[in-house]
């Protein structure tokens, strides 16, 4: 049950498109997080352009999909998705991060079209999403809630009790996703706190785990049709990503988590991204 | 002597009630449903009651999560970790994003008194207070806290409802009294001064107009349940016709029902005013009525309140 080749390719051909509209976008606005949004593009973009069951016409359809972003500071690259969608025109995409915008530094769910919850301080997603996972379970109601969560916001308690309460009340119609970036914002996650084996962490807190490249849209596409098979217990997909990815010097550094993009480095980005979109 | 009936009995029963006339309502714990009394709720309604263990940010966050996709959660915990445990997701989620949430944060003030000053809740009315769309009631017997309890499912958006481990004399006639939120209650008439309390201390504050009257003090008692938002209107109407407002809450005197009369009055209409409360200490374990006497809240505490802002008043 592959993804079709020409979806695929679509999806690629978004994703390119998404990160050179960040990196004008942050350029321009002079703040921001670059790294964090760079990688999470695949998954983002799997999700609402694949995977989700969502109407821009009706934001609040009750058998909608739910899409929770842990790891609020990523905003930047779900706003990107939800205009493209059509949630909110293109050209509010500049007024990120400025006064009277709807557009907040981290997403909130009272101010823009298609935030199903305000995330920031990290750690509360997760449990969010459960209980949006449950209400499900009690209306009977068919919906998937997922929620992508970082590896460094795995350092906060919050997600290892919301993940015992995933296991012990059965969450079989929440999807989590970690992107696996191995890097925060004062360094690696081995510098600043090694995470272990991660996957025997989660495996041993009863959840289901599957292992993927975070790049690549196959892979993150079949992850997400197994997971939805999975039945009796919640499920984490672990996917390996490269913070910063697809910029060579943003890679794999931290101090581009939340750095403004100077002019010299915007012209270079846009170049290994294969040109700007307006020009 | 009236009946006595404890807080958290009332709160429990008539979340149980409110569990039948609603499935939209639902109920998570952690951990302390036999002592919050969320377990009658629990009991009837296993499929809607949410129990995450000893991890209430957890809980709160979820609760988040349960109001988003339309249910009406009520969060139990003792106060002091409403506050202090579940606060980020409180403040982040539930306040931030206006959600139907209602907390309920039982065991406040000083009423889990032997467990001591980790288990007192005395800054909660404070950290609530200042977090922008949430509302704030403090309750005085088992009737307000019935009333209380319906009045906060029935509104939309989020409320903490500050409750007590406490037996509390029932003041209140559930045939005839009304129960608004926002909106203060006249108990006791007089025109000397005024003595705004809210919680456990309303009824010391009725005790205290009783004996002052012996005085020659005509003490005129309001029972402000709502501490957000304060009822402007009745605390203004009060300074104007009595010309001095004593304030009474089991709290600190920092950040409660003191400050937000003091932010209306010092503005609206300034008259002398004393803040009877916990005086910004520690405080300890004990019998939960001698506690309230050595950190101030006793019927004698306000009286002297009183006789001190009447020579103010005078001079």
């Amino acid at each position: 049950m592959s993804i079709k080749m020409e979806r695929k390719q679509y999806l690629e051909d978004l994703c390119k498109h998404f990160r050179i509209a960040l990196i004008e976008l942050l350029h321009q606005i002079q703040t921001g997080h670059p790294g964090g949004s760079l990688s999470a593009t695949e998954m983002i973009t799997t999700l609402y352009f694949e995977k989700m069951n969502i109407d821009p016409e009706n934001a609040k359809w009750e058998e909608r999909d739910r899409f929770v972003l842990g790891k609020g500071h990523a905003a930047p690259m779900l706003y990107l998705a939800l205009a493209e969608k059509g949630f909110f025109p293109k050209e509010d995409m500049a007024t990120l991060r400025q006064l009277n915008s709807h557009l907040q530094g981290h997403p909130c769910a009272k101010k823009t079209c298609g935030v199903e919850l305000s995330t920031g301080p990290l750690g509360l997603g997760l449990p969010a999403a459960l209980g949006m996972a449950l209400a499900a379970k009690l209306d009977q109601k068919d919906y998937f809630t997922y929620v992508l969560i970082g590896d460094g916001e795995s350092q906060e308690g919050i997600i290892w009790e919301a993940a015992m309460s995933a296991a012990k009340f059965k969450v079989d119609n929440m999807i989590a996703i970690l992107d696996d970036n191995g890097v925060q914002l004062d360094g690696t996650t081995d510098e600043i706190m090694p995470m272990g084996d991660i996957a025997a962490k989660w495996k041993s807190f009863g959840w289901h785990v599957m292992t993927i490249n975070g790049h690549n849209i196959e892979e993150i596409s079949d992850a997400i049709d197994g997971a939805k098979t999975v039945k009796g217990v919640p499920t984490i997909i672990i996917a390996k990503t490269v913070k910063g990815k697809g910029i060579s010097f943003m890679e794999g550094k931290n101090t581009w988590h939340g750095k403004p993009i100077g002019d010299a480095e915007c012209t270079q980005a846009l170049a290994e991204l294969g040109g700007a979109l307006n020009g | 002597m009236a009946d006595k009936k404890a807080i958290r009995d009332a709160y429990g029963e008539v979340l149980a009630k409110l569990g039948e006339e609603n499935d939209n309502i639902i109920a998570l714990e952690a951990d302390v449903g036999s002592s919050s009394k969320s377990i009658l709720f629990g009991k009837k309604y296993p499929d809607r009651y949410f129990n995450v263990g000893i991890a209430e940010a957890n809980m709160a966050a979820m609760a988040a999560g349960f109001a988003a996709a339309g249910k009406i959660p009520f969060v139990n915990t003792f106060a002091a970790f409403m506050v202090l445990r579940a606060g980020d997701p409180v403040r982040s989620l539930i306040a931030y994003t206006n959600l139907n949430v209602k907390l309920a944060g039982t065991y406040a003030g000083l009423s889990d008194s032997y467990d001591g000053a980790s288990h007192h809740a005395i800054a909660d009315i404070a950290f609530m207070r200042a977090l922008p769309n949430m509302t704030v009631i403090s309750v005085a017997d088992a009737v307000e806290t019935e009333l209380a309890t319906r009045a906060a499912a029935a509104f939309e958006g989020p409320v903490y409802l500050r409750l007590s481990r406490a037996e509390v004399p029932i003041i209140f006639n559930k045939e005839n009294y009304h129960f608004e939120i926002g909106k203060g209650v006249l108990l006791t008439q007089g025109d000397d001064v005024t003595i705004a309390a809210t919680g456990y201390m309303v009824q010391k504050a009725v005790e205290a107009a009783e004996r002052l009257k012996a005085n020659g003090v005509r003490a005129r008692v309001v029972n402000m349940h709502t501490i957000k938002p304060i009822d402007r209107e009745l605390l203004i109407r009060c300074a104007r016709e009595t010309g001095a407002v004593v304030t009474v809450e089991e709290h600190n005197i920092y950040g409660g029902l003191g400050s937000a009369a003091a932010e209306v009055l010092s503005k609206e209409y300034p008259v002398p005013m004393e803040v009877v409360g916990i005086e910004d200490t520690f405080t300890e374990s004990g019998d939960y009525e001698q506690l309230l006497k050595k950190y101030g809240l006793s019927v004698e505490n306000i009286m002297h309140s009183v006789k001190k802002i009447m020579k103010r008043k005078r001079s």
